[in-house]
């Protein structure tokens, strides 16, 4: 199915079940622990046997010596994979690390081998037998000192190194009212719960992953890849997956090591990552440096918006495109955005939630607070001001839907905003310092080919069969509701089998795309299936109304299962999209609302409330997409107030890499959060009206807590996280 | 986590005989800090002897008007024990203040006591780390230290003790029992019991090896107002940056010891004298002496302002 024109009306508007808030189908195995993750593959005909990888110890060199002949003299050892026995390794085409170092050491805890013996207990000995002997060389550990070599990146389906508009500079020159100033956001951790895990079984010459990734294409494309093997020689599973935020794009570590060691054993061969190299081995978010520069004229219209960002990685890979977001949030003639990228040696950059607006609106949405301040404007009414309805680098690209005012207003009015005072550190409860602070929320919702198969079966069951992933998000859930929906059928009638690509191609989860694309692949699969069954019955496909497991048309009525009685019926479609993204900004919008208190004494920071009003197409399962915000907002809350992968800019590594040393908010850290979705459907976004939420919530959400900490105590912190540490010096004289 | 051997004696003098009959032992009670280490081969104990059977599990009265906790009184039912709430609530309110729920469920008062600190150094082998390998350096001094200590600390090791409940222990004045393979029982006042770093960091506490901590003894209550103040990032499951426990009379009078600044609880009594002049005064003896990297002075300010809004609610 091709979708090159916005929907019309279709069976989804009916929204029977889409749009309900059912509970999870996929809930009650996972409360059961018989969901089967990753790492919970056991058959005991297989002989699995467990890999250990032993990550390198310094940040930059190579290595000059190993000796692993005591690891494998160890009890159960059956293989010790290195460089040195591994044969050719190439990258996949998305992370750019290698799997496995040797001779050169690129980043700290690199793999340097993969120990596999008949335990986990006797990898894991056997692992710490391994000696190795390294040549440190000079690296580049430290952003801040690497900035001025930074240069421009090369341009890519998700990388734009410079945007124009007008003539910033001189814009910026003239205008009567400005602010210059640099905000610092550090290197995130994903920090989701479960490793990144692999079980690698070869038949012959052909592989299976049984593993935690998020875009099986991907996976399969880039294990091949990386193993100069056949993509139709490789089935990648990953029914489970617990959490991924962006770091299970695709395959890494465990799963090249997994493949390696299982050859090397001749048995299938468990891979997980411990959780101390779940920090260095893989990817993060990188720390940027950004420089924002707004100018306005006295009635707080923005005439210049530049936003510069500075982040780095290792060679090859790809900047954090913090400039992204301001491109499209606010209208200014003359505008500025600009990346730079410097090659460092700590461990890769990648995408994490909401990559380039994550930390892109923690610099813009505070540097948007204080030029309100400067322009003695109210935040909210400052934004509005600033709206606009069509791409301000293209005047005549409007945008799908753009409900960022009334989100503004509508979040104003149910958080009591009016009650703020403007004027910081005015507000006493107790011991606390009290504070508003709010902040926009912008987010992308790229639709992406989306393929699946659905089969109505002689018990009147349908089943969905797609390689979409679920990693807590609820895609089995959305999926069933548009496969009920179109099929007329009650939810407890759909069955749905995700995460195998065996099954028709979906992008899988990342970006916010997940839920609009592969929903859209099912309706595509689904009026192939409605037009066999009413093939089957003798209806006409265009007139037949499906509903209440009936299949209507005129005055005739057939119960849907007896288009199954000769035989299953089985359809698979997909959508392909258009150029209505080049009409059309599609993007999805939010408000964030904001209260804390910040201890008078000890300057610690706790959030009170918090309110998202999100404007994101049509909402497919109110509870779900709650979830989804309220996710964001927690890490936006752990992104404002704790989150950093601490540096040690000497040796070339992330020092906290636990989940004791990387602090994200716990239950005490988050008070009730409360969203609100505005009414909004979309009928450039997807053939259901939809776009995802998944990253919208995590949009501004820190920089709202950042302004609301300036608010409550006059200092303006912009460098994140918030700490007390950073606020100390500013606080009223000790009682 | 390399191969070892266990058992499990039936009395603490046949525990600390295994201990000292066996190179490389290590006691194991609730194994919540223990275990962790042995995983990532920071500690390579040879033969593990499980204490959990020796019967070292009560709260008792003691002649003196105080308190006997046995070594293995889970963190939860100290925290719990209605003696202990209303005259050693300071005591209550650090270990409910340390670590979650369930580490409180199997984490015991011995255990507590002997937790190892939390450097992230400490805990990465592939580091230089004077405390678990001896002579090898501190990539600390000028690594990430923002948790770290800013008093007692020394060129070898700037390492904090992370134990909250400590700090309540050591204002309380209690008394560390213990016993050795011979049967010889000692008494270690909490002064004592820990060590600053100085130039043999491995060593965290004054006992001898096999020597094993059989109970916690706590003086007649001392009255007053009880506060514990633990300062941190998160609002829960974080070990401290600062943490102070008072005692408060009210003539305003009394004790004070800080957490998150030192190898040890830390409580300098000369400057308790200037507890009624204000925190001020206070943190200036307490502190007198201190030296912080970049990234952690901040602890000298927060310590100081955090006692003057513990002494405030002390007052309240």
């Amino acid at each position: 199915m091709k979708f090159d024109t916005p929907a019309g009306a279709n069976p989804i508007d009916r929204l029977k079940v889409v749009g309900k808030p059912t509970d999870r189908i996929d809930g009650p195995r996972k409360t059961t622990g018989t969901a089967p993750y990753a790492n919970d593959w056991h058959d005991p005909q297989s002989r699995l046997a467990y890999g250990y990888v032993v990550g390198a110890g310094i940040g930059k060199g190579r290595i000059a010596g190993m000796d692993v002949s005591r690891a494998e003299a160890a009890a159960g050892v059956l293989a010790v994979v290195t460089a040195a026995n591994a044969g050719k390794l190439d990258r996949g085409a998305f992370y750019v690390a290698r799997a496995l170092a040797g001779p050169d050491v690129d980043h700290y805890h690199q793999a340097v081998a993969l120990v596999v013996a008949e335990t986990f207990e006797q990898a894991r000995a056997a692992a710490a037998l391994v000696r190795v002997d390294y040549v440190r060389s000079e690296g580049v550990f430290d952003l801040a000192a690497a900035k001025d070599t930074a240069v421009a990146p090369k341009a890519g389906p998700f990388v734009s190194p410079e945007a124009k508009a007008g003539d910033f500079e001189a814009a910026f020159a003239t205008a009567p009212v400005r602010i210059d100033e640099s905000y610092g956001t550090p290197d995130h951790a994903h920090a989701m719960m479960e490793p990144h895990a692999t079980v690698a079984s070869w038949d012959g010459d052909r592989l299976t992953l049984w593993t935690a990734i998020q875009q099986m294409n991907w996976g399969v494309r880039d294990i091949a890849k990386t193993l100069g093997i056949a993509k139709g020689n490789v089935r990648l599973v990953s029914p489970f997956i617990g959490g991924g935020f962006g770091g299970k794009g695709t395959i890494l570590s465990d799963a090249v090591l997994a493949s390696l060691g299982a050859r090397a054993a001749g048995r299938p061969v468990k891979v997980s990552l411990p959780r101390p190299l779940m920090f260095n081995n893989v990817t993060h978010r990188p720390a940027t440096i950004q420089r924002i520069r707004i100018g306005a004229g006295p009635d707080g219209r923005i005439t210049a918006i530049g936003h510069e960002s500075w982040s780095g990685n290792l060679p090859d890979g790809p900047p954090e495109t913090a400039t992204e977001p301001t491109r499209l949030l606010y209208a200014g003639p003359n505008r500025l955005m600009r990346m730079h990228l410097a090659r460092l040696d700590l461990p890769e950059g990648g995408a994490m939630r909401a990559p380039g607006e994550a930390p892109g609106m923690m610099a813009l949405e505070i540097a948007m607070d204080e030029m309100a301040e400067r322009l003695g404007m109210d935040p909210v009414a400052f934004r509005v001001l600033n709206d606009t309805q069509v791409d301000p680098e293209n005047p005549r690209r409007p945008f799908s839907r753009r409900q960022l005012v009334e989100c503004l207003r509508r979040g104003a009015e149910l958080f009591g905003w009016e009650r703020r005072v403007a004027k910081p550190g005015q507000v006493r409860d107790g011991r606390w310092l009290v504070g508003m602070g709010m902040a926009s929320a912008i987010r992308g919702a790229p639709v992406m080919r989306s393929a699946a198969r659905v089969r109505l079966d002689g018990r009147g069951m349908v089943t969905v069969e797609t390689d979409m992933t679920d990693i807590g998000t609820g895609s089995y859930t959305i999926i069933a509701q548009t496969a009920a929906e179109m099929m007329g059928l009650p939810l407890d009638r759909v069955v749905v089998r995700l995460g195998d690509s065996a099954y028709p191609e979906s992008p899988g989860s990342g970006g916010q795309w997940g839920a609009a694309s592969s929903t859209a692949g099912v309706y595509a699969a689904c009026v192939k299936l409605r037009e066999a069954v009413a093939r089957r019955l003798g209806f006409n496909a265009t007139d037949a109304v499906f509903e209440d497991g009936q299949v209507r048309a005129g005055n005739r009525s057939e119960p849907l299962v007896r288009a199954a009685a000769g035989g299953e019926l089985v359809a698979e479609d997909g959508v392909e999209y258009g150029d209505l993204a080049e009409w059309f900004a599609l993007q999805t919008f939010g408000a964030h609302f904001v209260e804390v208190g910040v201890d008078v004494d000890t300057a610690e920071v706790r959030v009170r409330r918090m309110l998202a009003v999100c404007a994101a197409g049509r909402i497919l399962s109110p509870k779900a997409a709650r979830s989804q915000i309220i996710g964001g907002m927690t890490m936006g809350i752990g992104a404002a107030l704790m989150e950093e992968l601490a540096v040690d800019a000497r040796r070339g590594f992330f020092v906290n890499h636990d989940l004791a040393g990387y602090e994200v908010p716990v239950h005490a850290d988050i008070p009730d959060l409360q969203v609100s979705f505005l009414d909004e459907i979309d009928p450039a976004a997807s053939p259901l009206k939809a776009k995802g939420v998944g990253e919208l919530g995590i949009s501004g959400a820190a920089a709202a807590v950042a302004n609301a900490v300036h608010n409550a105590t006059g200092v303006r912190v912009r460098d994140y996280p918030v700490t007390l540490d950073k606020l100390l010096g500013g606080m009223p004289e000790a009682a | 986590m390399k191969p070892f051997t266990y058992e499990r004696p039936g009395t603490p003098a046949e525990a600390a005989a295994a201990a000292a009959s066996t190179p490389g032992a290590r006691f194991i009670a609730g194994g919540t800090n223990l275990l962790d280490l042995m995983k990532l081969q920071v500690e390579t104990p040879a033969h593990l002897v499980d204490v959990n059977g020796l019967g070292l599990d009560g709260i008792e009265p003691t002649p003196e008007g105080g308190l006997r906790i046995g070594a293995l009184v889970s963190n939860t039912d100290l925290a719990a024990d209605a003696r202990v709430r209303k005259d050693y609530a300071v005591l209550s309110r650090a270990l409910l203040a340390g670590a979650s729920g369930q580490l409180r469920n199997r984490a015991t008062t011995a255990g507590n006591l002997l937790q190892r600190t939390r450097c992230p150094y400490f805990y990465d082998t592939a580091q230089p780390c004077n405390k678990r390998r001896p002579g090898s350096g501190c990539a600390a001094l000028d690594g990430v230290s923002r948790q770290l200590a800013v008093v007692g600390s020394s060129e070898a090791c700037i390492a904090t003790n992370p134990s909250d409940m400590a700090v309540a222990m050591r204002i309380l004045d209690a008394t560390v029992e213990t016993v050795d393979a011979e049967g010889t029982r000692r008494r270690i006042g909490m002064a004592d019991f820990h060590r600053l770093p100085d130039e043999r960091p491995e060593l965290d506490t004054t006992l001898r090896p096999g020597e094993l901590v059989t109970a916690v003894t706590l003086p007649k209550p001392l009255g007053g107002a009880h506060v514990y103040r633990k300062v941190r990032d998160r609002a829960s499951y974080a070990f401290a940056l600062v943490s102070v426990a008072a005692v408060v009379r009210p003539d305003g009078t009394g004790r004070v010891a800080f957490g998150g600044l030192a190898h040890k609880p830390w409580r300098v009594e000369a400057a308790e004298a200037d507890l009624p002049r204000g925190a001020r005064a206070v943190a200036e003896g307490v502190l007198a002496g201190a030296r912080p990297t970049h990234e952690n002075a901040f602890k000298l300010k927060l310590a100081e302002r955090t006692l003057g809004a513990v002494l405030h609610q002390a007052r309240a």
